[in-house]
């Protein structure tokens, strides 16, 4: 099987590399988004701390 | 008793950072492998269908998806009951850290389902009973994450999500039986049938590793936004102060 073969998908390409490629978008904003949250949020936790450290 | 002691600890939040964290990396890993599985099997391996060629390889997402859908939206109704009953706080977090992530399931469930009713079809939507209880499923993950967010009280929003998604899986078995109760487009079951699953097993295994792999997944994101819950809980206790001050 040729890769043009593999990617046409018999003539359902677009629906197939549509619906996954729609799921890896989905999929990884899902993790990413929160991911980055997190990590923020405890940057901004530090930055507390350290404020109510230096100004008691 | 090793898993009694093990739910007990769960429910302690500074274990539960500690221990999610070391287990976050696991969880992605077993993903990644399980998913690049699936994928070379559903993709390459299992043959095309002798009715809808190589369309049906849409149902290694769309299954998957629709599946996770359900199970997510059962696992927030069970967080719900166990939040109103025992008042055990890492309920209220486990049910509000799996909304976003059930929304996304059931929306590519329904995207994923549309793509591969074109061409099968000839439409990308009907309102039958398949798709539009599976449409309410949407409707009510982001009406939990609406209530939550509108309700300032975290005590008040707790108990009102928790009565949300409990009253809301009554939908489930509506959704399941959808199929066998009102005349549809939609294709009957394919897997779960008690007999003979009339599906071939180089395609149906691809398709159980996918399931296993959007059920890491799950596991996988979960543990990332529960991990921000409890940390934004427990922000003025000593622990985070522990964890993240100045030593």
């Amino acid at each position: 099987m040729s890769l043009a073969e593999f990617l046409n998908m018999g003539g359902y390409g677009v629906y197939v590399w549509s619906s996954y490629g729609l799921a890896a978008v989905v999929l990884i904003a899902n993790i990413v988004i929160p991911v980055q949250r997190h990590r923020l949020q405890r940057a901004r936790l530090r930055r507390r701390f350290r404020q109510e450290q230096t100004t008691p | 008793m090793i898993f009694g002691n093990f739910f007990h600890k769960m429910a302690s939040p500074p274990w539960f950072y500690r221990v999610s964290g070391k287990m976050l990396p696991w969880f992605g890993g077993a993903f990644a492998l399980l998913l690049l599985w699936g994928l070379y099997g559903g993709l390459y391996l299992a043959p095309a269908d002798y009715q809808q060629g190589d369309s049906f390889r849409i149902i290694y997402v769309h299954v998957p998806a629709a599946w996770m859908s359900l199970f997510i939206y059962v696992a927030m109704a069970v967080c719900g009951v166990i939040s109103l009953v025992w008042r055990i706080k890492m309920a209220e977090v486990v049910l509000i850290s799996s909304a976003p992530i059930g929304a996304a399931f059931t929306f590519l469930a329904l995207a994923t389902g549309s793509l591969w009713g074109k061409p099968m079809w000839g439409t990308w939507w009907v309102w039958d009973g398949r798709l539009t209880s599976e449409l309410i499923l949407l409707f009510l993950y982001l009406g939990v994450i609406a209530l939550h967010g509108a309700i300032e009280d975290r005590q008040t929003a707790a108990r009102a999500v928790a009565i949300l998604a409990i009253v809301g899986v009554v939908n489930v078995p509506i959704i399941h039986y959808s199929v066998e109760w009102w005349s549809t487009l939609h294709q009957g079951p394919t897997v779960t049938k008690l007999d003979k699953p009339s599906i071939h097993v180089d395609m149906l295994i691809p398709l159980l590793v996918m399931a296993l792999a959007f059920k890491l997944y799950y596991a996988w994101g979960l543990l990332i936004r529960a991990r921000s819950e409890v940390l934004e809980r427990e922000r003025n206790s000593k622990w985070v102060r522990d964890l993240l001050g100045e030593p």
